[in-house]
């Protein structure tokens, strides 16, 4: 069966950590981090591999901060 | 993590090349950023990045030619829409789009707006309400809801002084000039894909000589409203979807496709 596998990159300088990304992940890969950027916002970070790249995060995030992979792994 | 995954085959999303790479001055979680993104989006994707001319308004959104890297020009506090007109007419064969917010659209520039509607200037223009004023510090705008509290209007907005919240996508819908007239909204990832396949329909059919055509996007203002993004986007869909309900209020009829 066709599985499919992503993943995600956060831009943390233009990440505002307005968390609306960790709101809508289906597999809660993204969760509030614990450091600051440099325009002192928390920035989200990535916390388990599940990500399905389902793009949902890239969509609703205002300021373009993620970048998504998607590849289909054949088992 | 296996090593194939990275590759550029396998990209599903990146930033648009048309916005450029530096931060927003937006707030965090703003519906204002997220509307510059799809629109970049659709400006890749149907590779129009010279062949359009944004005006820019005067509000949140004023320096929104710092992020767009189109060509773009500053137009007088609710006058984008009449400046539009001008660069539409003298450069007829560009896309023009007009992109206002409702402190800008619906109170300073109400006549311009009505009237380039009624005109059927051929242009796009993107109205983002996110009732109220934000840039100047959350003021009542002729938008904001009933009995919703702003500064200027601390006990909420009452009707009978400072009258009813207008409803602007549904008063250039009854103008004869208009073509494609919609109101969207950027909460949820379902809404965003619609207004970008909205603002995309829209740049096609002013291709074809149609119209106005007219994109209202019900957007959130988490630091006037005085809640976090997640929740101002909870508030939206309880408070002003109801009043602003979500759709297209004017389609072009099939015949005409």
């Amino acid at each position: 069966m066709a599985k499919v596998k992503g993943d995600v990159i956060i831009d943390i300088d233009v990440c505002k950590g307005c968390l609306l990304c960790v709101d809508v992940c289906p597999t809660k890969t993204l969760a509030p981090g614990t450091k600051v950027n440099q325009k002192g916002y928390i920035y989200v970070v990535k916390v388990n591999d599940d990500c399905t790249g389902c793009t949902n995060c890239s969509t609703i995030c205002p300021d373009a901060a993620i970048t998504v992979y998607r590849e289909k792994i054949n088992k | 993590m296996n090593d194939t995954l990275h590759l550029a085959e396998n990209l599903v999303y990146k930033r648009p090349k048309t916005l450029i790479n530096v931060a927003m001055h937006y707030c965090p979680g703003c519906g204002h950023s997220t509307t510059h993104k799809i629109l970049c989006e659709v400006i890749d994707e149907l590779n129009i990045q010279s062949e359009v001319i944004g005006v820019a308004p005067v509000g949140c959104s004023v320096i929104a030619y710092d992020y767009l890297n189109i060509d773009m020009q500053e137009a007088a506090h609710g006058r984008a829409s009449a400046v539009a007109t001008g660069i539409k007419r003298v450069l007829p064969e560009k896309l023009v789009f007009s992109y206002q917010g409702d402190g800008d659209l619906a109170a300073i520039g109400t006549a311009e707006t009505l009237h380039t509607c009624n005109r059927g200037e051929n242009i796009l223009i993107i109205f983002i309400n996110n009732a109220i004023y934000g840039m100047t510090g959350g003021q009542m705008a002729p938008t904001t809801l009933e009995n919703m509290k702003s500064t200027t209007t601390p006990f909420g907005r009452n009707v009978r002084k400072m009258g009813y919240p207008i409803k602007m996508t549904d008063l250039v819908a009854t103008l004869p000039g208009t073509y494609y007239v919609t109101r969207q909204s950027v909460h949820t990832p379902a809404n965003v894909r619609k207004t970008k396949a909205a603002i995309k329909k829209a740049f096609e059919y002013q291709r074809l000589d149609r119209g106005t055509c007219f994109i209202e996007v019900v957007s959130n203002c988490p630091s006037n409203w005085k809640m976090t993004p997640v929740d101002s986007n909870k508030w939206l869909v309880e408070n002003m979807l109801p009043f602003y309900s979500l759709g297209d209020l004017k389609v072009p009829s099939k015949e005409e496709n």
